[in-house]
């Protein structure tokens, strides 16, 4: 039986209904759009297996807002820490957009990176790529997206002209190389670049072997053994930094002394943890990667906040992870300031426009292009000296002359 | 006399015996509590971890050698295994295996979640003053700390065997392993047997711990692979088998040695699965394992 007091919406509840849900359902995209200073999500692995790298991202974004106000620019920074874990980066990068973030930078791990991709293209929320460097983030169509970093065919491509130039600088040259990579997603992309590059950049060695180990492993001796069976001269690595002690480690106590260990760009061998787990042992392992642009007033203001805000941390060693975050967030800075507005479309569309000519890393202006890849980048030959990171080629920016081969494990004090 | 192949063969079966004395004498504990209390310990990695992070501790705070350290941390971890199996465990021995099972999971998230709020989730080195030495014999090139640890380990089993073998209590204890109900019946105090089982179980994994700490950074992630790892041995060596549990260590620790140098080192603990798999469909009661009545 029906009531003639019930009430009965009509089509004009239904629609007035209808649009205030819409109304308080758009609110906070609408404050989000208004809002005065892009609220920028920084999602780093700051603790499990990648956290040396990802505390050292941090502490070059926890100094970013000040030198950024320096500049003009205004952000408000929420830290995520992944904890090297792909899910927990999805995970948090979602709660991060439902809380506000209007721009996502991130993540250091290619393959987090990915999952992380997904999530701000379903959201229309721009993904500023600080560090990560698997081709298929730029190569699957992802509008929200932008790297400011090098793909791993051109950190391997750049990685071997540099070697060519290391040899020519040098005089020393390699009879032959073994190219050691960790089996996750950075390592197996940076093997297909070794694969597709070392034939055609027509090296004058030849390439022995790729060996793949577990980046889990807890030491690599059984590795060492198989490189020291095949005698390289060089050997050519790709590691993170706790499997680059354990590689040095296990080369050290078997003996094994090649006349170089270059990494053709992948973190590790520049790690703070690296140099303090290893010591001396840590010097003249050489690394082709791009590095802090001295000369540049944002790389000296960058640096002057660092030093007062981590004075017991050096950036001459974090300037690489540090100056590449800082970079990524001063792209979702400019790109607001320029849109005059945070919403995901608008905001986009300038991040894609964006050209920066005055930045903390070696190379061009920032730019990037249809894809979304930033291809100005110029990378350096930088290597381990009394702990530091120096630069030694190419010539127009090197502080130091390299030492090739790298003396002895014994007797280094 | 050897060829430069020969002697890289030679490193190579020489490491894995080395690292397989380290699996054994992990997988000893797990295996001796089996064998008594019929009781899979699946918190077995976990202590593991505990006492890595116990042995790292000590060296870093009082600088104590993880290989000295080592008996004061299977002491401690004697009694805490006694008070757990005597408070906790005692409870569910004969109870569902499902229980029993959930119990100790249980127990071992529990361990892995302590460690990760005190220390956090990453890897801690030890970095011991002679983490970089090696010796060379003939063409042999061998790691100090691997060198130590397992001579400590051999050690250790020498301990584990003798009392075993030669005391009133380890008698009792083979006693109970071998007839329950008679061991009962002629008037020894299982339940005390038990909670005396599970604290050398304990003490074992405890000093494997520690030794672990000299050749690997202690990560609380570590604890479910040597949980797994401990698992995979005991069940090659045969359930309860310790010397079983021995000779299973050393041939995963060859075999995957091996394996890493031969085929692919990224795949090296795939033939430990390999290995289990052969060993259940072959010899379903293990290496040295008893055929069951």
């Amino acid at each position: 039986m029906r009531s003639d007091n019930h009430f009965r919406p009509s089509r004009r509840h239904v629609l007035g209904g209808a649009a205030a849900a819409g109304a308080m359902l758009a609110a906070p995209a609408v404050v989000r759009a208004q809002a005065k200073a892009l609220k920028v999500a920084v999602v780093l692995p700051r603790s499990g297996l990648f956290a040396a790298a990802g505390q050292s991202c941090y502490r070059g974004a926890v100094v970013t807002p000040k030198v950024l106000a320096d500049l003009g620019y205004s952000v408000e920074l929420v830290h995520v820490d992944f904890e090297s874990n792909v899910d927990v980066a999805r995970t948090q990068t979602e709660r991060a957009i439902a809380e506000g973030a209007q721009c996502v930078v991130g993540a250091f791990e290619s393959g987090a990176t990915l999952a992380m991709a997904q999530v701000c293209e379903q959201r229309q929320v721009p993904l500023i790529i600080n560090i990560a460097s698997v081709p298929q983030l730029t190569e699957q169509g992802y509008k929200y997206l932008v790297r400011n970093f090098l793909t791993n065919a051109q950190l391997v491509g750049n990685g071997l002209r540099l070697v060519k130039d290391l040899m020519a600088a040098t005089s020393v040259p390699f009879k032959n190389a073994v190219f050691v990579h960790a089996n996750d997603t950075f390592g197996t992309a940076q093997r297909a670049a070794m694969d597709r590059l070392f034939p055609a950049a027509e090296m004058p060695f030849p390439l022995l072997e790729s060996i793949a180990y577990d980046p889990k492993a807890q030491d690599l001796a059984v590795e060492v053994t198989k490189i020291r069976a095949l005698a390289p001269e060089l050997v050519l690595v790709t590691t993170r930094s706790s499997d680059a002690i354990k590689l040095v480690r296990d080369m050290v106590r078997q003996r094994f002394e090649p006349k170089a260990i270059i990494s053709p760009g992948s973190p590790g061998l520049y790690d703070e943890e690296f140099y303090q787990a290893l010591g001396p042992l840590a010097d003249f392992h050489l690394y082709n990667l791009p590095w802090a642009n001295a000369k540049s007033p944002v790389t000296q203001a960058l640096a002057a906040a660092y030093k007062t805000a981590h004075p017991t941390n050096r950036f001459e060693v974090d300037c690489f992870n540090a100056g590449f975050t800082f970079e990524a967030i001063m792209v979702g800075a400019d790109a607001f300031k320029r849109a005059g507005t945070a919403d995901g479309p608008t905001l986009m569309a300038a991040v894609k426009t964006t050209n920066i000519a005055e930045h903390v890393l070696t190379g061009g202006p920032i730019k990037f292009d249809e894809k979304g890849q930033n291809n100005n980048i110029q990378a350096a030959v930088v290597q381990n000296r009394n702990r530091t990171p120096t630069v030694v080629l190419p010539p127009d920016v090197a502080v130091a002359a390299p030492v090739l081969p790298m003396p002895p494990w014994q007797g280094r004090s | 006399m050897f060829t430069p192949m020969l002697s890289i063969w030679l490193n190579v079966v020489v490491q894995g015996v080395l690292t397989g004395l380290l699996y054994g004498l992990m997988a000893l504990g797990l295996s001796a509590i089996f064998g008594v209390v019929r009781l899979v310990n699946f918190a077995h990695g976990e202590f593991a971890v505990v006492a890595m992070y116990a042995a790292f501790v000590l060296f870093r705070a009082f600088g104590l050698d993880p290989l000295i350290a080592m008996v004061p941390i299977a002491a401690v971890f004697f009694v805490v295994g006694f008070a757990l199996q005597r408070m906790l465990i005692n409870s569910f021995v004969g109870r569902p295996d499902h229980e029993q099972f959930i119990l100790l999971v249980g127990l071992a998230i529990v361990l892995v979640n302590a460690v990760l709020i005190v220390f956090g989730p990453d890897a801690q080195p030890a970095n011991l003053p002679y983490a970089f030495d090696s010796y060379e014999v003939g063409p042999l090139i061998i790691d100090k700390v691997r060198v130590f640890a397992a001579v400590a380990a051999l050690a250790v089993c020498a301990v584990l065997f003798g009392f075993f073998r030669f005391t009133s209590t380890g008698t009792a204890i083979r006693a109970c392993a071998d007839n329950l109900i008679g061991a009962a019946v002629v008037g020894l105090d299982v339940r005390r047997l038990y909670a005396v089982t599970f604290g050398i179980g304990l003490a074992c994994v405890g000093a494997a711990g520690s030794l672990m700490v000299t050749i690997a950074d202690a990560v609380p992630s570590l604890g479910p692979a040597y949980t797994l790892l401990a698992f995979t041995i005991v069940i090659i060596g045969g359930l309860g088998s310790m010397a079983g549990a021995l000779v299973a260590g050393l041939l995963i620790g060859v075999s995957e040695a091996l394996a890493g140098f031969l085929i692919a080192p990224s795949m090296k603990s795939m033939f430990s699965f390999a290995l289990l798999v052969a060993v259940l469909v072959l010899r379903p009661q293990g290496l040295l394992g008893k055929k069951p009545a």
